[in-house]
């Protein structure tokens, strides 16, 4: 704890003076405040010009998007509208946030300069920490979630992606990340237990890993269902295992940090993979193989799961996690560069009525809550807060950085998430119905599919068998009816797009599985990672009751808790795989709301600690994300449970089939066996108890966060979480391109002869 | 006043000059963004406390510090998000 005189208003509420004593011998190691405004007031007619311009052309692209609503809509209007109003946010809003609400102040230490060890705590580079911090939190989510909205039309997923990244995803990333470098890079759960007290903070705890395990089990079921009676996919992501283990040979005995050339070598192979998986497929030996239906490729994947989790980290997990980092941002910048090249024309209504109203095949549920917990990561993903707090704060250079990094990192997975809107949508609407409803509605059979999506009265839908034919064998698939989960489609509109740009409709297949084998690449990263945290979580608990647990390298410990993370998620993943009603449909608003609770916990817990600092004008920065997160999952949890429409209620759709059950029926709706029927009423009953706990857990993590923030402001403490402040030594800029001042100070550090400078180990 | 003469030559070399440094400056980006340049910046951290006079530490080589840090991941397993 410190507690520190305030004299000098203007920085943080209680201020850290003398104790920030600069080294006299040194240039300066901050900007001043008054400098730092007088750059933001300097308003130059080139700089009115280029914001006017940034406006204007924004506000033209809202206009075109909001209110014009064509029968056509060209892609590159959604690239403008983001790009220019992520702009605006970062200038102005992120900014006042920095200037009111964090207050950021370079005379301070980061924990990567006082803890330096040159291994997990190394000050680093702005630039590269935003390719680092942005790797880390863009996955598969921000790829799934906008394809499953797409059904609602295009301009409910794109405003909320847009204006709920600059109001509340990018602000929680931006807050969690800084509170945690104040605090030597705490994690969440730490920081919850030290402003929530025991109650808030073992729920948040047991929040987290429960959410974990629906997170992994769902992603784990979008590749399942990306890879079903697929052989090409198979062996081309089978490959991958291969692929990781020789690149993890070859850098542990061979050549020991050769990242670039390892990773070069692993996307060369895989490339051959995805090539020579095409031609395998066509084989019969092949096609018998490697075609496998999903219960048996959910169960490769939990033994996957396993050994992964238990290999050590050099052998599978750090190279693919190499090759992953590389696919991510090779793919990332080449979907971008084609669509400002392609532009492709989208025929969507604005708003699909049916869809918005809730009768959507894609995802069950009215557009409000459900439209804001489909589409999580790129508009506010909970999970951040854990990379945010812990592994990127220990990194940071200066404390000015986190703006750049936390706040301008989620920009960017939005910017992915629109392209993932953007590509789901270039593609033929009766395809992407066809695609995304459930096998149980279309019987999956081209007719069925044409047949039940013509039937569902949507705008602009007119497909045909032979078009979802001749669409499955252009991408190199038996069948594209009723492939959910979002991947397949999103691997159509990329490979839609990519074939305009290179290749044409010959390269279609490639681009497809070149797609799929990306998304897959992502998801099995996430998903052992994901169970070693958990793992380590779960020790970390037992560990209170039996000691020996905490040890993580007792094998019989990590084993078992291993084994029970696994049968978790792989019981979640086979009850989504086997669910007569189409996994995805019931699941994955369940991820969302998972998702959305862990960003609700985060943001109370930097509610509590904005409220301990005194700021109370400010709060509704905080507050606004806060309460609008709550309201969402709240709402959805209560459709989830209490809702008498069968298809969105879990507890509904649970008595309906007991009572068909009851009456001696032995189909239901979809379920075509007694069988199904039973597999139904489990599923639901383990679904709405779930529901029941996440809500739970998150209405108790809130009110502990707003009874700490009560509490601050009845007795105006001051008291403060954060580590003692300490004198910073180094200088860098705080945003990607220096300012003239800060370009001045780099000048007058680069003078300092090499012997009087403090080495930094960031370089 | 003698004005400076600006050839054709020293324009292309001085573009050649800023091309280059760019390209210098992304590549040790990228280095730095795929982790490449750890052993370096281990090594200049340990440079950095022996010129502080602090403790000697055994410093590690390459192949003992790729290692060691995929080792330390295993006890501390880093989340990847969805």
């Amino acid at each position: 704890m410190g507690a520190y005189s305030s004299d000098r208003p203007g920085r943080a509420g209680r201020d850290v003076g003398d104790v920030l004593e600069q080294d006299p011998s040194l240039p300066p190691v901050a900007l001043d405040d008054d400098v730092l405004d007088a750059q933001d007031r300097r308003w130059t007619p080139v700089r009115i010009a280029v914001w006017a311009a940034i406006a204007l052309l924004g506000g033209v692209a809202w206009v075109v998007l909001a209110v014009v609503r064509g029968e056509t809509v060209n892609a590159i209007w959604f690239v403008f509208a983001a790009v220019c109003t992520y702009l605006i946010a970062y200038r102005f809003y992120s900014r006042y946030i920095e200037k009111h609400l964090l207050r950021p102040d370079d005379r301070r230490a980061t924990p990567a300069e006082y803890k330096a060890d040159g291994k997990d705590y190394v000050a680093t580079d702005r630039r590269v920490l935003y390719g680092h911090h942005f790797a880390a939190i863009a996955g598969a989510g921000p790829l799934v979630g906008p394809v499953l909205a797409a059904q609602m039309g295009y301009l409910p997923g794109t405003i909320w992606i847009i204006v709920g990244v600059v109001l509340a995803g990018a602000v929680q990333d931006y807050l969690v990340m800084f509170f945690s470098m104040r605090r030597g890079g705490r994690s969440l759960g730490q920081m919850a237990r030290d402003e929530l007290g025991v109650i808030g903070g073992t729920a948040a705890l047991v929040a987290t890993l429960v959410i974990m395990i629906i997170i992994v089990a769902i992603l784990a079921l979008v590749v399942v269902n990306a890879l079903a009676e697929s052989p090409w996919g198979v062996f081309s992501v089978s490959m991958t295992i291969p692929i990781a283990l020789f690149m993890g040979c070859y850098l542990r005995f061979w050549r020991p940090g050769k990242v670039t050339e390892v990773s070069l070598i692993g996307f060369v192979l895989l490339m051959a993979a995805i090539i020579g998986g095409g031609a395998i497929a066509e084989t019969a030996w092949g096609a018998e193989l490697f075609t496998l239906d999903k219960v048996t490729i959910a169960w490769a994947i939990v033994v996957y799961g396993f050994v992964a989790a238990v290999l050590p980290v050099w052998l599978l997990l750090a190279p693919r996690d190499y090759l992953s980092t590389f696919m991510k941002i090779g793919t990332i910048v080449m979907l971008a560069v084609a669509i400002v090249l392609v532009r492709p024309t989208l025929e969507v209504p604005a708003i699909e009525p049916l869809a918005a109203g809730g009768q959507g095949p894609v995802v069950a549920g009215p557009l409000f809550p459900f439209l804001f917990v489909t589409i999580a990561c790129g508009a506010l993903s909970g999970f951040h807060a854990l990379i945010s707090s812990g592994t990127t704060p220990k990194l940071l250079e200066k404390e000015r950085q986190t703006r750049f990094i936390g706040y301008g990192g989620m920009l960017m997975e939005s910017f992915v998430a629109i392209m993932a809107l953007v590509a789901a949508l270039s593609i033929d609407r009766g395809i992407y119905f066809a695609m995304n409803s459930s096998a149980a509605a279309t019987g999956g059979t081209v007719e069925g599919a044409a047949a039940f999506v013509n039937g569902l009265g949507l705008t602009g839908v007119d497909v045909t068998p032979e078009l979802l034919a001749q669409t499955a064998s252009d991408v190199g698939e038996e069948s594209i009816v009723s492939r959910t989960g979002g991947a397949p489609t999103l691997s159509v509109g990329l490979a839609n797009i990519m074939a305009q740009l290179v290749g044409g409709r010959g390269l279609m297949a490639f681009w497809y599985h070149f797609a799929i084998m990306f998304e897959a690449l992502f998801i099995l990263t996430a998903v052992d990672a994901g169970t070693r945290v958990a793992r380590f979580m779960l020790q970390d608990s037992i560990g209170n009751f039996v000691p020996r647990f905490r040890d993580t390298s007792w094998r019989v410990g990590a084993w078992l808790a291993t084994a029970v993370m696994v049968a978790a998620w792989g019981a979640v993943l086979l009850m989504g795989v086997t669910d007569p009603l189409g996994g995805i449909n019931t699941l994955f608003p369940l991820f969302g709301i998972a998702n959305q609770l862990l960003a609700a916990i985060a943001l109370a817990v930097c509610l509590a600690i904005v409220a301990k600092r005194g700021l109370f004008r400010y709060l509704w920065v905080v507050a606004l994300p806060l309460a609008f997160a709550s309201v969402v999952t709240i709402t959805a949890s209560f459709h989830k449970i209490f809702s008498d429409v069968p298809a969105i209620g879990y507890f509904a759709q649970n008595r309906a089939f007991r009572d068909a059950r009851a009456a001696g029926e032995t189909t239901f709706g979809t379920a075509a066996t007694p069988e199904a029927m039973d597999a139904v009423i489990r599923n639901t009953m383990i679904q709405g108890v779930l529901s029941i706990l996440f809500v739970t857990l998150s209405i108790i993590v809130i009110a502990t966060a707003l009874w700490a923030t009560w509490r601050a402001y009845r007795s105006g403490s001051s008291a403060t979480s954060e580590d003692d402040a300490v004198p910073s030594r180094i200088f860098a800029p705080a945003g990607l391109l220096p300012t003239p001042a800060e370009k001045e100070l780099e000048t007058q550090w680069a003078a300092v002869p090499a012997d009087r400078r403090p080495v930094r180990t960031g370089h | 006043m003698a004005r400076e003469v600006v050839t054709p030559v020293a324009v292309l070399d001085a573009v050649r000059r800023s091309v280059g440094a760019g390209l210098h400056d992304l590549a040790r980006i990228w280095r730095g963004v795929v982790g490449e340049d750890a052993y370096e910046r281990y090594c200049d951290h340990v440079r950095a406390e022996r010129a502080a006079g602090e403790p000697d530490h055994p410093c590690l080589t390459e192949r003992e510090f790729w290692r060691d840090r995929t080792d330390r991941q295993d006890a501390n397993p880093q989340g990847r998000c969805c």
